[in-house]
């Protein structure tokens, strides 16, 4: 067993786990956050993302002992407890999602693709950042045109912000 | 970047309004939950399927000691622990759960085991030792065709005397077409949690497309009635036809569990078994001779299929008969003899899958204009333009059934025009005379899609609304929320006839307990079905209430007009939800079981002559791709869609179908392959061999439209047409345009297989008549 001890979404959890306990499964099982899917076992698809230390992270790919220490932010915590993260209110409105169950594995990549290009996001970049993140629903199109809106909408906010 | 047009004509409060997905909001915020996501019942148990390793075989004997012993493992079941019957099958029968003595493919379920969580179930389940007698199998269609070994006996249409026009016609064709099954890769796997209640009762939450069978099978297996079986399903990680059969299989089992413990029991398959225990899209041989005039007019053809059944018929049967009638596609064939053999190999049994036999239609359809267009050197577009349906030509299916609203020319005439067909064509044509590396290639084609399952007693549907005295709506249809959109769709109908806000329309899962005898979410007929269903039912209670308005407003009925959440009469106006009241007060009903059934339509399955269709839809694509000639990639780098969707019921929602559905159509002809090896072992059960489109496989310039004032000429809800299928067909041009670009190099016709891999366009590319 190992002791795990990480914040999620801003909260302290500690918990004794099983050495092998995924990082996705200590999520859905002992946080009760079943926000990151599991969609392949396998590490490829995306669903299951999540940040941990500001970066995303395939939650499938990491044990829980790994993240132990860490900050891990889920979907569930993206808004910080606001309405709506920007990335999220651009999905709804571009309607990049159908089934929805990778919806919150690419809106966690696609913060930190927006974090890490900022104002030089382009559509291209998102399409080859965006390939570990499987959809089998949309064929893609919603989903590039809801972030490069939330890349734009946020680069904007950011510069109010910065006057 | 996309045109989106708008389409409707007649302005409506919320019909034809592109309002995002029912649960958007919970999707964004990781909110929405599915099956895997629900809290976990005390007591709940994990189960695992053990399914064989071999294709062909006799179970010897089976051996789960070492499994049971391990800590946390509590039971393991098998055929001969099913108290009712063991058999699944949606049409046919002898179609087990569990293997009981005969394996017949590799990955056949031959029991379950439950344990504390499913990590050690699955452990568990490799635990247990099964001894086989391992016999020969049969894995593909020819050598199933050549020994005669069929699930089902063949189908078979005749139109006219191809004979006779095959030896009066200037040329004749032959041409064979290999086509790929295709894996359905719903994100979210097969899964059920099932809830013993009472008596024998069992609550079933199932991932699945069709909540009706689901509920009768678990009945059957359990020896139960159908009435002691309540099946929920409030969405699906994706269905796209996967979960129409299938899921039957995995409730059935996780039922027979809780079963004979008496706990809730989850049983989710992980990807890999997903993958290789349950069925997929039918590839298909065809075959065929096709005789035309000297203008490569279409005078006859013989078309043969050879379909991968599988091991069982599961729904073979109407795949088939979907395939055979789309063999014509847009074209009026007047002789046809169209052949369809449902051959038993000994590998996973195939299943319903987005456009449901269609696309194999389709596409060896569009193979032989392709080829008549190559063999006597004629632009493909002027070869389809003289084969259109058209009054002048011929409208008559091969089938028997009219070809109403045609509306082929308008959309080819409107798609070639706005994806700028002729400069794109000189230039490309310009572009491969001076580049003999990279390749290019354009094609157009069109999709003619007949709406309607095929057996007519399919096409019936039921809802349920309620109306409470606060003014709220409460809405329950048959049909599942599969990402598709249809909640979304059914709420903006009840929400319109009501003139109320959506949002006060509460979408609830779908439940057998509420509407019965429902018919699977398929077909693309989810929102004619249901959305009139429901229609219905709205109807009738708002007409009740407008007599309880008549009479308080002391006026007549006919005066009385429902708008804004308010009802008004004679310059007077109170809320819904008064009138609401009021009806409760006088002792209204406010709660109304709708039905429809689709009217007109009609099918002799044994001639596959009829009327089975209510109505067809029509569209069209470009398509323009790009070939690495030394290394056989390509690229689809433009694609241009105009679809008819009648009058939209929401077309942001129209859109996100034809874009989806397209990328899926592209897998399945570009990247999507199923290898077994030779013992019968499928060798691509997940992501990693298994390609399915990413965000850079896709067209980056791709434009879709919606067709403008097409409101459908039959009495479908708000005058719509269905889209879930119709579009996947329209990536056909993606394998057109390869071939286009593979023929810039050659002088007469050649096989291109599906999908057409790198290796796949390398082969054709080196084939023989090379210019
Ligand atoms: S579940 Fe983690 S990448 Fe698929
Ligand atoms: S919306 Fe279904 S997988 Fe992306």
């Amino acid at each position: 067993m190992a002791k795990v001890s990480l914040t999620v979404n801003g909260k302290n959890v500690e918990k004794d786990v099983e050495d092998r306990t995924l990082l996705v499964q200590f999520l859905r099982e002992d946080v009760n956050l079943t926000g990151a899917h599991i969609g392949c076992d396998t590490s490829q698809c995306g669903a299951c993302v999540v940040h941990v230390d500001g970066k995303a992270v395939k939650s499938c790919t990491m044990l829980a002992a790994q993240a132990s220490g860490c900050e891990v932010t889920t979907i569930e915590g993206l808004s910080g407890g606001g309405d709506l993260h920007p990335v999220q209110a651009a999905f709804r409105e571009h309607h990049g999602l159908q089934c929805g169950f990778c919806t919150p594995g690419m809106i966690m990549a696609a913060t930190d693709i927006i974090k890490r290009h900022g104002t030089k996001l382009d559509e291209a970049t998102v399409r080859a950042e965006l390939e570990g993140n499987i959809c089998r629903c949309t064929g893609y199109h919603n989903i590039v045109k809801a972030i490069l809106d939330a890349a734009s909408k946020m680069d904007g906010a950011a510069k109010v912000a910065a006057e | 970047m996309n045109k989106h047009m708008q389409t409707s004509s007649i302005e409506r409060s919320t019909v034809g309004k592109g309002i995002a997905h029912d649960s958007a909001k919970k999707h964004v915020a990781g909110q929405a939950i599915y099956i895997d996501d629900m809290a976990e019942l005390p007591g709940t148990l994990h189960a695992a399927l053990v399914v064989s390793t071999i294709a062909h075989g006799i179970i010897k004997s089976i051996d789960a000691a070492d499994a049971l012993a391990m800590q946390g493992v509590h039971l393991f079941l098998t055929a001969k622990d099913i108290p009712g019957h063991n058999d699944i099958a949606p049409i046919m029968s002898g179609e087990p759960l569990f293997a009981d003595k005969k394996i017949e493919h590799l990955g056949q379920p031959i029991g379950v085991i439950a344990a504390d969580n499913i990590e050690l179930a699955v452990k568990a389940a490799h635990a247990v030792k099964v001894e086989y007698e391992v016999l020969e199998p049969v894995l593909d269609v020819e050598t199933a065709h050549e020994r005669k070994e069929y699930v089902l006996p063949p189908q078979e249409l005749i139109q006219g005397d191809v004979d006779a026009a095959l030896k009066d016609a200037a040329h004749v064709f032959e041409g064979r077409l290999e086509i790929g099954g295709q894996d359905h890769f719903y994100l979210e796997t097969q899964i059920a949690y099932t809830v013993p209640g009472e008596d024998d009762d069992m609550l079933v939450y199932s991932s699945t497309q069709h909540p009706t069978e689901v509920q009768h099978h678990v009945a059957h297996v359990l020896g139960n009635l159908a009435n002691s079986v309540d099946v929920k399903v409030r969405r699906m990680g994706g269905g796209f036809g996967g979960k129409e059969s299938q899921a039957t299989i995995i409730a059935s089992a996780a039922a027979l569990v809780s079963h004979k413990t008496r706990k809730p029991v989850k049983l989710r398959l992980k990807r890999a078994l997903d993958m290789t225990a349950t069925g997929k899209r039918h590839d298909m041989v065809s075959k065929w001779r096709v005789g035309v005039d000297a203008n490569g007019k279409i005078l006859g053809m013989y078309v043969e299929y050879l379909a991968r059944a599988g091991y069982s018929a599961d729904l073979t049967g109407p795949v088939i008969t979907r395939a055979i009638t789309h063999t014509d596609n847009a074209y009026f064939v007047p002789n046809a003899r169209i052949v369809g053999h449902a051959c038993k190999t000994n590998t996973v049994s195939n299943t319903a899958f987005r456009g449901f036999g269609g696309p194999q239609g389709v596409i060896t359809s569009e193979a032989i204009i392709d080829q008549i267009a190559r063999e006597l050197n004629l632009a493909p577009n002027d070869v389809r333009a003289i084969n259109y349906y058209a009054p002048d030509n011929g409208e008559v299916t091969p089938y028997g059934q009219q070809v109403e609203q045609n509306q082929l020319v308008p959309v080819t005439e409107a798609l070639l025009a706005s994806a700028d067909w002729d400069r794109r064509r000189t230039e490309i044509d310009r572009h491969n005379a001076t580049n003999p590396v990279i390749r290019k290639g354009l094609a157009m084609m069109p999709v003619k899609f007949g709406i309607s399952f095929n057996l007519p007693s399919l096409n019936q549907a039921g809802a349920l609304v309620h109306v409470y005295q606060d003014g709220s709506v409460h809405l329950n249809h048959g049909g599942t929320e599969m990402g598709q959109g249809l909640f979304m769709k059914v709420a903006q109908v009840v929400a319109e006839v009501f003139q109320i806000d959506v949002d006060r329309v509460k979408i609830t899962e779908t439940q057998t307990g509420k509407v019965p005898n429902t018919s699977a979410t398929a077909a693309s007929t989810g929102s004619d079905l249901n959305g009139m269903a429901a229609f219905n039912a709205a109807s009738a209670i708002k007409s009740r209430m407008l007599g309880v308005a008549a009479k308080h407003f002391q006026t007549d009925e006919t005066d009385v007009t429902f708008k804004d959440n308010q009802v008004h009469a004679k310059g007077q106006s109170i809320p819904f939800s008064e009138l609401a009241k009021l009806s409760w007060a006088h002792r209204v009903s406010l709660s109304e079981a709708g039905y429809y059934a689709t009217p007109k339509i009609h099918w002799d399955a044994k001639t596959l002559k009829g009327r089975p269709f209510f109505y067809f839809t029509y569209g069209a694509a470009v398509a323009e791709v790009a070939i690495d000639t030394m290394t056989g990639e390509s690229r689809c780098l433009r694609a241009d869609i105009l679809q008819d969707c009648g009058e939209s019921l929401n077309p942001a929602i129209d859109l996100g179908q034809i874009e989806g559905a397209f990328v899926q159509g592209m897998g399945w002809l570009t990247c999507e392959e199923l290898w077994w090896d030779k013992a019968g072992r499928l060798r691509t059960i997940g992501p990693s061999t298994y390609k399915i489109p990413g965000s850079r496989d896709v067209p980056p310039e791709f434009n879709v439209s919606l067709l403008n004032n097409a409101s459908n000429i039959e009495e479908t809800i708000f005058r719509s047409k269905a889209v879930g299928e119709p579009p996947l067909m329209l990536a056909i041009s993606v394998y057109l345009a390869l071939k286009d670009a593979i023929g810039s190099n050659k002088d007469r016709n050649f096989d291109l297989k599906t999908p057409a891999t790198p290796e796949n366009i390398l082969s054709s590319l080196s084939g023989s008549a090379n210019r």
